[in-house]
């Protein structure tokens, strides 16, 4: 296959992936919405409501693999081939990869089928915003990034960003749940109680928050170093993830301060996975000074004058 | 969570459970102010207060160009806003890094995490190498527990929860009718490294910005470079740094190489930037080749060089109303935008009658449309151009004050217009001369050189703070990922038969014992269960 047709795949795989996590997206609010006037400890497992529970599975799992073969699509589509991580579109591409295969694998583990009309919605919602706003034709990739540690530290800051986010849901709803007043039916009833929810997010966030440092303050400074001189330059996008970094410190604090855990944890979890993504695509276009603006695909030069 | 935890640092002394006599607020001795000023400085809620606050206080920095990271761009904004840079000055915000305010704020989160860790040391000494702690009276108060009846003696049970806990290498204490077991000391182990390490990197990074040094210089291809103050266009020394520490080493930019994409999406960009550098380690080493690309820079003992950004110097020649030579030379331009269209200054004091200025753009690729005006096409340069305004009068070079290169004082100068009145512009291709209205003189575009972008850096103490980043790390790991945990197994005779009760006690906040009690529990070969239960914790 030629570079082109590798990109008119990737193309028609995100489409295809866009097209199955609406689908699957249908599918699991039909289940949610049937699910809804019963009480929360019936476990349907026959019938039209457990069907389109299976159905809305089985379609965010296929939508996941295609959306993973328009990944590769985009990685051979380039000259030479290379991982897809150039710029903004390709970034939030594989992170919605993340988010919703991290999903799928700790469905099980985590007891997560409750969140599944949220994660679909949030990666339906982000493809969307990626391949109408920042979506760019394949393109080598700029020279700074031509290095071994690019693979490294990317991979991290995504994984843990995936990670970051699967956790911050779950905080938030703690919070709804344990604002709202106890029920018997309807959606929240099936959540898992609070308890299990800030369990369940402390877990995730124990598993994002070394990675996270592994990217931040190892990966980025060495590489840093390398290709800019100097391991900290206090550039925007490094001063975001470190305020990020210091603000999940805070967090993994909160849990263990008294008057601080539960819901004022779970609030800074959330601040803390606002400036995650804020950082993530915010600083591209807020900030020309950022030397990580890879957004515009420019071949930087930097004079000091 | 009922739990009690020790995740992190501070959580023992979280509670304001002292009880002190009714006392009026003034009675407060010193000491006791002293001591209550330290326990609310160290107390974790102050540490967390402290960490949002930094978080919060970095943000400016992010925002506002910072004049010690791009010293030409904080002062271009300081010149755009002359009403709020006085203030922004006072506040400190173009250096934000190292301003009074945020200095305070890492430095009190120091004192703090040095407050709780060195008692925190102490109690995990003792905590290690304690027994684990003796069974509760009533193991089924406990959150996760589990009981059942067995036929074996209870001396049999115990012996054998006791050898299956040592395999699942727990500590074992056997008190009267019970085993106690307790496993995962290392959490707080690596909890107490990653703080240490907080430290081991601050003191990486403060090594190297008071010890070390950057510097950047513009060099014309085919030019050299001597490792010296003077040879710098800006130096950002640390404040302990010595010119002393500067090693001597020279090279040269032999030649420098850029491949133009011609084709595909990114059509018009440059890869491999290379430069072929001739260095010397001292002055009378023995040269050595080097090519310096972006991502590999050169090392020269403790000191890096790196190539970080190139662009066109056109050789201009100035000739005055005499005819003589007023300015020759390659000019820097600086590009202003990927096609390399840049922009430059020409000035020739010694220029009579009057000086000369030239400011103007370079077009690596000279193109022209109505709509956009002149522009550059491409960055190689493949049809070069310039087109400058020309300046004449006083060009303020006399006063003495620094000027910069790539910048023309205009305030006493006046711009040269046709006899006519129009505008006048020196419009040149390489090889070709203008003449200046007025008999001022000439300016011709001789040739063109590609200059380099280096950067000089040295950074002491660089490892030490990666090797603190990979031990806080460790740390970390630790501290979130072993789980300390407490198992009791009691056993009792009760109507005939031996009745065993189990308990565990999760201590790390985040986990939940129920799963592994029950691997206990089968491994034990648990009979019938008595009344098992198990509670949400």
């Amino acid at each position: 296959m030629t570079d082109q047709s590798w990109e008119i795949l990737s193309n028609q795989f995100v489409a295809v992936a866009g097209v199955l996590y609406f689908l699957a997206l249908i599918s699991i609010l039909i289940e949610w919405a049937s699910l809804r006037r019963l009480p929360a400890e019936e476990v349907v497992t026959t019938g039209r409501t457990a069907m389109f529970g299976r159905l809305g599975l089985i379609l965010t799992g296929m939508a996941v693999v295609a959306h993973f073969v328009a990944l590769v699509g985009r990685g051979m589509a380039a000259d030479p081939n290379r991982v897809p991580w150039g710029n903004m579109y390709e970034f939030t591409l594989t992170g919605t990869f993340v988010v919703a295969a991290g999903y799928l694998l700790l469905r099980g583990r985590h007891g997560l089928a409750w969140m599944a009309p949220i994660v679909v919605t949030f990666v339906l919602s982000l493809l969307m915003v990626d391949v109408i706003w920042l979506h760019e034709p394949v393109a080598p990739l700029t020279e700074a990034l031509f290095s071994p540690w690019l693979v490294i530290h990317v991979v991290s800051a995504i994984l843990a960003t995936g990670a970051f986010t699967l956790a911050g849901i779950c905080s938030a709803l703690y919070l709804v749940k344990d604002r709202a007043r106890p029920r018997q039916t309807g959606y929240l009833a099936r959540v898992p109680s609070p308890a299990v929810l800030d369990r369940v997010s402390y877990r995730l966030h124990s598993f994002g928050f070394p990675i996270w440092t592994f990217a931040v303050l190892i990966t980025g400074p060495i590489w840093a170093h390398q290709a800019w001189s100097s391991y900290w330059n206090w550039d925007p996008k490094e001063v975001w993830a470190f305020i990020t970094w210091v603000v999940y410190a805070a967090y993994l604090h909160a849990r263990s301060t008294a008057g601080w855990k539960g819901r004022n944890a779970a609030i800074v979890a959330l601040v803390a996975l606002a400036t995650l993504w804020f950082n993530f695509i915010g600083i591209n276009f807020f900030s020309s000074t950022s030397q990580h603006s890879y957004a515009s695909g420019a071949a930087r030069i930097e004079t000091r004058g | 969570m009922s739990t009690p935890t020790n995740q992190s640092l501070r959580s023992l002394d979280t509670g304001d459970t002292e009880v002190t006599p009714p006392r009026r607020p003034g009675e407060l001795t010193l000491t006791e102010m002293l001591r209550w000023a330290w326990r609310q400085l160290t107390s974790m809620r102050t540490a967390l207060i402290l960490l949002l606050l930094l978080a919060l206080a970095a943000i400016p920095g992010s925002v506002v160009p910072q004049s010690d990271v791009d010293s030409l761009k904080a002062a271009n904004w300081q010149d755009a806003h002359p009403t709020l840079t006085p203030i922004y000055e006072k506040l400190g915000l173009f250096s934000v890094y190292s301003s009074p305010w945020f200095s305070a704020i890492y430095i009190l989160l120091m004192v703090s995490l040095v407050g709780c860790f060195i008692p925190r040391t102490f109690v995990y000494w003792k905590a290690m190498r304690a027994a684990p702690p003796p069974a509760p009276r009533n193991l089924t108060r406990l959150p996760d527990h589990t009981s059942y009846d067995t036929d074996a003696a209870p001396e049999a049970a115990l012996a054998a929860a006791e050898a299956e806990l040592k395999k699942r290498h727990f500590r074992v204490v056997r008190t009267g009718d019970a085993v106690s077991a307790e496993r995962g000391h290392l959490r707080e182990a690596g909890n107490l490294l990653f703080h240490v390490s907080v430290l081991v990197v601050l003191v990486g990074f403060a090594v190297g910005s008071l010890f070390g040094y950057r510097g950047g210089v513009i060099l014309v291809v085919g030019n050299g470079f001597s490792n010296n103050l003077t040879q710098y266009d800006d130096f950002v020394p640390g404040s302990l740094f010595s010119a002393d520490d500067m090693e001597p080493f020279t090279f040269d930019v032999k030649d420098f190489d850029v491949n133009w994409l011609t084709e595909g999406p990114s059509k018009g960009q440059a890869r491999g930037f290379d430069s072929h550098l001739e260095y010397r380690e001292t002055p009378d080493a023995k040269p050595k080749d080097y090519d310096l690309k972006v991502n590999h820079p050169l090392k020269i003992g403790g000191t890096e060089v790196f190539l970080i950004g190139h662009g066109y110097a056109p050789v201009i020649t100035i000739r005055d109303g005499n005819g003589d030579i007023a300015y020759s030379g390659p000019t820097i331009f600086l590009p202003t935008d990927q096609s390399f269209r840049s922009f430059g200054v020409v000035k020739a004091p010694d220029a009579r009658p009057t000086q000369i200025g030239l400011e103007g753009e370079f077009y690596p690729t000279y193109a022209f449309t109505d709509q956009t005006g002149p522009f550059s096409a491409f960055g190689q340069a493949t049809n070069p151009a310039i087109s400058m305004l020309v300046y004449k009068g006083d060009l303020g070079m006399d006063s003495g004050e620094p000027q910069s290169v790539y910048q023309l004082d205009k305030a006493d100068a006046d711009l040269v217009r046709k006899p006519d009145g129009s505008m006048f512009r020196v419009d040149l291709a390489p090889g070709q001369k203008a003449k200046l209205p007025d008999g001022l003189g000439t300016v011709s575009f001789d040739g063109l050189q590609q200059w380099n972008k280096i950067q000089v850096s040295r950074t002491p103490g660089k490892l030490v703070a990666l090797a603190g980043v990979v031990l806080a790390l460790l740390g970390l790991l630790g501290s979130l990922y072993i789980r300390p945990r407490r198992i009791w197994v009691r056993a009792r005779r009760r109507d005939g038969r031996t009745y065993i009760e189990v308990a565990g006690l999760d201590r790390s906040g985040g986990g939940d014992v129920a799963s592994e009690l029950h691997e206990i529990v089968s491994a034990l070969g648990a009979g019938t269960p008595a009344d098992r239960r198990k509670e949400e914790s």
